[in-house]
């Protein structure tokens, strides 16, 4: 029932997001030109503690204005005709997964954009990418989640990077930890402890929105 | 008479504790450790702050929970009123960790794991004020903020105690640093006899500004409702 529920949510999510190109199409032009403001003002990166941080600043930047959207895009109204229709469960989980699935594009795009200007300094690029796809269910969940408690505040766009940026922290700093270790050396050994902490923020973050977001958008 | 008494002795102990925790914390001899040395009396008073913002964190995290199970109005009051003093002990906190920072470590701040998740929690629970003030209907303003102070509160356990542990690389205690030694249980046993008092002081002091904060808070909604 739930999954028949948030399968139909997911469909009509990516059919939303393709009706409306000009978002998507925002997103990727405020990735490409991130990116590359920040290639003019450095050009190349040679230190890959900058080249590591850069990069999940941009990518947490792109994530935050690629979120912030989700439960704003569409009138209240309409909200309140998909909660006449579908558990709430099923809207937070199919909106989870859908920025899942747009945040995994976007961090792909990003990594390959950033590569591309600002040469490879990745030495793990397995561990690397293991980082990538955990980080975006981690920044997808906790921004989803984040983006329902501003939406239902009044100034909700600077609300959202206040109330996101240093929620997010936790989660950032660890796959910094991560990623730099990618970076540097390329070990999997040393970086196990890590990665079950992501795996456990990952799965809390998503039981704590499952359980919360009911109480969220009763009024 | 006999339930003021039953009521308020924890207030009297609260003094005497702060009041013995002042004098002794300045009086004790104990044997200098290196590095810290006689700034190790800041122990009484650092940490003090920081058991207070713990235990006031954790009581409004468990009143937000009970506003989500019952939705009355003096649940949310008194998660406010506890996020509020734990706010004021994390600021005190801070400023008590910076000056004796800038003595053990020669900075006021220097890049350790335990000062940055402190710093990154003031702004998580600073951003749940701004989330209140940007809501106008009080039980829509009350339910929201109850979710983010679960959720936030969860984000701020992993950042503050888990975190830090994990990286190992901090000045802090059990940081693998400057002070290791400094562990309660390590502590010289003159120590202990003010650490223990103190902390218990502190954080009757912190429920005690947090019941006047919460009474103050009761009067001005029903004068309001009036």
């Amino acid at each position: 029932m739930l999954g028949n529920e948030i399968i139909h949510l997911i469909g009509k999510e990516i059919r939303l997001e393709l009706k409306q190109k000009y978002v998507l199409n925002g997103i990727l032009l405020y990735l490409v030109s991130t990116i590359f403001v920040t290639y003019l003002a450095f050009d190349r990166i040679i230190e890959p503690d900058t080249w590591n941080s850069l990069f999940w600043i941009i990518l947490l930047f792109v994530a935050v204005n690629g979120i912030s959207k989700s439960f704003i895009q569409e009138s209240p109204a309409r909200h309140l005709y998909y909660y006449t229709i579908a558990s709430p469960q099923a809207v937070l989980l199919s909106k989870v997964i859908y920025n899942l699935l747009l945040m995994t594009i976007l961090s792909v795009l990003s990594f390959v954009f950033f590569l591309l200007l600002m040469g490879n300094l990745v030495v793990n690029i397995p561990l690397f990418i293991t980082t990538l796809i955990l980080g975006s269910l981690g920044l997808a969940s906790i921004l989803t989640m984040v983006a329902a408690i501003a939406s239902r505040a009044s100034n909700n766009f600077s609300l959202m990077a206040i109330l996101s940026f240093p929620i997010v922290l936790p989660l950032l700093g660890t796959l910094m930890k991560v990623s730099k270790s990618a970076l540097s050396a390329a070990q999997w050994s040393g970086n196990y402890g890590f990665i079950i902490i992501l795996l456990t923020i990952n799965i809390a973050v998503i039981i704590l929105a499952y359980l919360l977001f009911p109480y969220l958008w009763r009024d | 008479m006999g339930t003021q008494i039953k009521n308020n002795w924890w207030k009297v102990l609260a003094g005497i504790l702060l009041v013995y925790a002042v004098i002794f914390g300045f009086f004790i001899r104990f044997p200098l450790m290196p590095v810290v040395e006689e700034s190790m009396r800041n122990l009484f008073y650092h940490v003090g702050m920081w058991f207070g913002m713990l235990v006031m964190l954790i009581t409004g995290f468990v009143y937000s929970l009970r506003y989500l199970r019952k939705f009355d109005e003096q649940e949310d009051a008194k998660a406010v009123e506890a996020v509020n003093v734990g706010l004021m002990f994390g600021f005190l906190g801070i400023f008590t960790g910076m000056i004796w920072a800038n003595f053990t470590w020669g900075r006021p701040w220097v890049n350790d794991p335990k000062l940055n998740g402190a710093a990154v929690g003031l702004l998580i629970y600073l951003a749940y004020a701004i989330l209140r003030g940007s809501i106008d209907d009080t039980h829509k303003r009350a339910k929201v903020a109850a979710v983010y102070n679960i959720f936030a509160f969860f984000l701020w356990i992993v950042l503050v105690i888990i975190l830090p542990r994990l990286a190992g690389e901090g000045l802090h205690p059990a940081g693998g640093g400057t002070a290791n030694t400094v562990l309660p249980m390590h502590l010289p046993p003159s120590m202990r006899l003010v650490f223990y008092p103190a902390m218990l002081g502190w954080v009757l002091l912190g429920v005690w500004i947090y019941k006047l904060r919460v009474r103050i808070r009761r009067i001005r909604l029903i004068i309001e409702n009036k």
